[in-house]
């Protein structure tokens, strides 16, 4: 890539930092300079959130009809899965998977409620609230 | 240390990381693009079967950690590495080494990590930082990526240093026990030998996934990911094989152009032209990388999605997996004393 044709396009980096990108100057030897960001990235970046919202947005109606309980939303909201949750609550991943049904997670005491809040960094009675 | 530590920002915090520590041990002349070239940082992969969210498993480097030892390695630099089963333990440890003034890098996770922009903040295990000294009880990090040092408090370092997951950094840290004193014959031989395990990497690695062959590998696969995956989800992987290749970390051109610039610097030390030839091979194949970055997220932004446009991204990468061999091929054949 030539030093002038770096790109300095808007990007989420905006205010908090630069990217450095190695860039060939007009003798022909490599230097780095910083950019601000690239659209076909910020594209690419905006396309993976757009697919994570609406599994949250699948996952909050799952909620609302019952066939799933809070904890797989709140699971979905914090990009984890079954795996990755399972890991963070150090509860096993077939414990996890059980706590996810409406009927069973109604009945979790409050300790084992207090551990999954504690993961998604939330205050216990906000495990119910789909925000 | 905490007074005239002076920050460096690089492409790839890995690299950034090893830069700094190195040229603190008395490797000053040290660089980001030849940290990557001796530790033989280039290199492809496309692990089938396997996917991360959601789409394919692509790599453009070798494996995290990999770059650092190599490096030490080849420059005959001791190191140290740790990883705890115990949180106090590891925070304990930590902070021993900083009340010795050692500068210690730390391999965390970003989804916690307070100072990044939420936008970057997945489940990614293998982020590189410096810690640099402690003040108030708040921890001094030097992180590559960011324009400038910032701050953790103890709860914020202690939760992205054992973050959960693929590739868990388990409080993982390391630094310089020892370092050898510089010498111009030790710098030429480890850039023969990390251009020699690069050829190695690229071109002799089983299977049909990896080093330049995998490029090809990806390049069938796009071509069938149209009829196989629809237009919609297909342009969701390919965003994903654009974010691995061009997003923080690479220098862009998924670190081709860092590797470029690795082998104009190995050309003055070993005083080999052939290896500037070589060079321009490599920026030839970012370019085209970048290219067909454009050309991919047209497919992503819906502006096209025939199947000629997905045949059109594949030969791109076709070209770059002849280019990429045929220059690989030219370093083998180099003398490199």
């Amino acid at each position: 890539m030539k030093k002038e044709d770096t790109p300095q396009d808007k990007s989420a980096l905006e205010n908090i930092s630069h990217e450095v990108c190695y860039v060939k100057n007009e003798d022909g030897s490599y230097e780095s300079v910083l950019s601000t960001g690239w659209d076909v990235k910020t594209d690419a970046l905006e396309n993976a959130w757009d697919e994570i919202h609406e599994r949250i947005e699948n996952a909050r109606i799952a909620v609302q009809q019952r066939r799933k309980s809070p904890l797989y939303y709140h699971m979905e909201k914090n990009l984890m899965d079954l795996t990755l949750l399972s890991s963070y609550v150090k509860f096993s991943k077939l414990r996890v998977w059980w706590h996810l049904h409406p009927s069973v997670y109604e009945k979790l005491s409050p300790k084992i409620l207090q551990r999954y809040a504690k993961v998604f960094n939330i205050a216990q009675d906000e495990l119910n609230t789909l925000t | 240390m905490t007074d005239n530590f002076t920050h460096i920002q690089a492409a790839h915090c890995e690299n950034g990381v090893i830069t700094k520590l190195l040229k603190l041990a008395g490797h000053e002349y040290m660089t980001e693009p030849l940290a990557f070239g001796l530790g033989s940082g280039l290199f492809y992969i496309h692990i089938p079967f396997l996917s991360i969210n959601g789409g394919p498993a692509i790599s453009f480097r070798t494996l995290p950690g990999r770059i650092f030892s190599r490096t030490c390695n080849s420059l005959r630099i001791d190191i140290i590495s740790k990883k705890f089963s115990n949180e106090q333990k590891a925070k304990d440890y930590l902070d021993n080494l900083i009340a010795q003034n050692v500068v210690t890098g730390c391999q965390v996770g970003v989804f916690n990590l307070s100072y990044f922009p939420p936008e970057y903040r997945f489940h990614f295990n293998a982020h590189n930082l410096i810690v640099y000294g402690k003040d108030n009880g708040s921890y001094l990090i030097s992180d590559p990526v960011m324009d400038n040092v910032t701050v953790l408090t103890s709860e914020e370092l202690q939760k992205v240093r054992f973050a959960k997951g693929f590739l868990a950094p388990q409080g993982h840290l390391y630094y310089v026990k020892n370092a050898r004193p510089y010498t111009e014959e030790l710098l030429r031989k480890a850039i023969s030998s990390g251009i020699k395990r690069n050829v190695r990497d690229m071109l002799h690695i089983p299977g049909n996934f990896g080093g330049v062959k995998g490029i090809l590998y990806t390049s069938g696969k796009i071509r069938k990911w149209r009829d196989k995956l629809g237009v919609r989800k297909a342009g969701h992987y390919l965003g994903q094989i654009i974010r691995m290749q061009e997003e923080i970390g690479t220098g862009g051109g998924g670190f081709r152009f860092i590797y470029a610039a690795f082998l104009q610097e190995a050309s003055k030390y070993s005083k080999n032209e052939r290896l500037m030839t070589v060079s321009d091979e490599f920026t030839k194949s970012g370019d085209l990388w970048r290219q067909n970055a454009v050309n991919m997220a047209g497919v992503l932004r819906g502006r096209s999605s025939l199947q000629s446009d997905f045949d059109n991204i594949a030969d791109v990468m076709t070209e770059i997996y002849h280019i990429e061999k045929n220059a690989f091929k030219e370093l083998s054949k180099l003398k490199l004393k």
